[in-house]
């Protein structure tokens, strides 16, 4: 799932479909998500470290998977579709 | 008959404002990326319908949008920003050195004769130009590699290269200001680059007449006197009559010579506008008046004007890119407010109305004259 201002840049609805390489991994994924809209490169990660941009936020089955290694394994149902992986915005700024 | 299109970058979207040659009845659409900070937007004059965009958010960082139809529709180019080589560091507010860090656009300068080369004063400063349309950008990476561009510190809105001036006469010849490291130029097409800030005095910092640090809030040229040069600093309105090499002030009689915004008059070289500021710490005008001062003897002799203009109660800010000058056989000037309005004179500044009073706060106004 994808936050509003990145919908309206890549063109999309708020859920994206993606196969990413395995093991599925928050930046394989993300990979694959930026080789499908490359608008979409540096706008979630920098665009040389690929590191998550400071108010960006990733959940997944509630859980915040932001600040975990970005290879670590996504959980077993975003693997099998179940449940997305959300990229947010953070509320921040007011 | 002519028309006119104003382009406006606000706080939250950039607006498109077009009118025939009155400049009386205005057509208004936006926001174009609802959102987002523009800003700055500019058209090319080699194709008026190529415009360029710099929205950026906080959240997903810079992109460049690129319109090929005179700002209806837009397409994403490209967003990468990447200092050549190792970027070095800048001096921090409090002395230390810092790392250049890419942070946002905070102008687009199109080229005078090519519509797919366009210049980006960016913030860490720096330059950088496409020749491909906006898809890809490369740095000119001596002006970032002076010998005194350790030193340079931030201003209070960031170290940002916010002013590009190409010279009609000379392609080679760019002028450039950061804020707070002064002015530059190049002669070479942006090989190398030289401090153009003799005779600028800033009582702020340590040596008042350095060679560097001063805080140049916006610089305007006439294309058709593309070699004298007027300055709206921190404090003091100041003047160049040989492209930069000096400057003298022609602050005169203003009311208060603190300021962000000023432009020439496109048909009167000695004719130039400025919105005198309360003071650094008061970034409104002074009695809650809003005031554009002309001056039609290149500085010194300013005069207020007021007619169409709130003159109570007000207390919006002019920003340095929110000023701009049409090509109408009768001059035309604009500027935006931050509190949103967008003010139009068609008569050289004489009379004023807004054309538009609640937008977000305007960050940036542009026009284009259009056949």
């Amino acid at each position: 799932m994808l936050p509003a201002h990145l919908r309206n840049l890549a063109r999309v609805g708020a859920e994206v479909a993606v196969e990413a390489a395995a093991p599925a991994t928050i930046d394989s994924t993300l990979d694959a998500l930026e080789a499908r809209y490359p608008v979409l490169c540096g706008t979630i990660r920098d665009h040389d470290t690929l590191q998550r941009r400071a108010f960006i936020r990733y959940f997944a089955c509630e859980e915040d998977l932001s600040h975990q290694p970005a290879d670590t394994p996504l959980p077993e149902p975003v693997l099998a579709g179940r449940e997305p992986l959300i990229v947010l915005g953070a509320i921040a700024g007011g | 008959m002519s028309k006119v299109r104003v382009l406006v970058g606000t706080h939250k979207g950039a607006f498109v404002l077009t009118s025939d040659g009155k400049r009386q009845n205005w057509e208004v659409t936006g926001p174009h990326f609802a959102g987002w900070e523009v800003y700055h937007l500019k058209g090319s004059p080699a194709d008026p319908n190529r415009i360029y965009c710099a929205p950026s958010t906080g959240w997903h960082g810079q992109v460049i949008q690129r319109s090929d139809d005179g700002g209806k529709s837009w397409e994403p180019v490209g967003s990468k920003f990447a200092y050549e080589g190792t970027p070095g560091t800048h001096q921090w507010y409090d002395g230390t050195p810092h790392p250049y860090e890419f942070k946002r656009v905070w102008h687009l300068e199109p080229s005078l004769t090519d519509p797919d080369t366009v210049y980006a004063g960016v913030e860490d400063a720096a330059i950088f130009a496409s020749t491909d349309g906006g898809k890809n950008w490369a740095e000119f990476s001596a002006l970032r590699e002076h010998d005194t561009a350790k030193g340079w510190q931030p201003g209070a809105g960031g170290l940002c290269l916010h002013t590009i001036l190409l010279d009609p006469g000379n392609p080679q010849r760019i002028f450039i200001a950061i804020s707070a490291a002064g002015a530059f130029r190049t002669d070479d097409g942006g090989k190398s680059w030289k401090p153009i800030n003799r005779g600028l005095r800033s009582q702020y910092i340590p040596d008042p007449n350095a060679e560097v640090g001063h805080c140049v809030h916006h610089i305007a040229m006439s294309s058709q006197r593309p070699g004298v040069l007027f300055m709206q600093k921190h404090w003091d309105v100041m003047r160049s009559d040989d492209a930069g090499d000096n400057w003298r002030e022609v602050s005169g009689n203003l009311p208060t010579d603190f300021g962000f915004a000023i432009d020439v008059h496109a048909h009167e070289p000695e004719t130039i506008y400025v919105v005198p500021i309360k003071s650094d710490s008061e970034h409104f005008p002074l009695d809650g008046q809003l005031r554009v001062y002309r001056s039609r003897s290149g500085g010194n002799e300013w005069e207020p004007l007021t007619k169409g203009l709130p003159q109570s109660n007000c207390f919006v800010n002019v920003l340095r890119d929110a000023m701009a000058v049409d090509t109408m056989d009768d001059c035309g000037i604009y500027f935006g407010t931050t509190g949103g309005q967008v003010y139009a004179s068609a008569d050289a500044g004489d009379s004023w109305a807004p054309i538009v009073r609640d937008l977000p706060a305007v960050l940036s106004v542009e026009v284009q004259t259009l056949a």
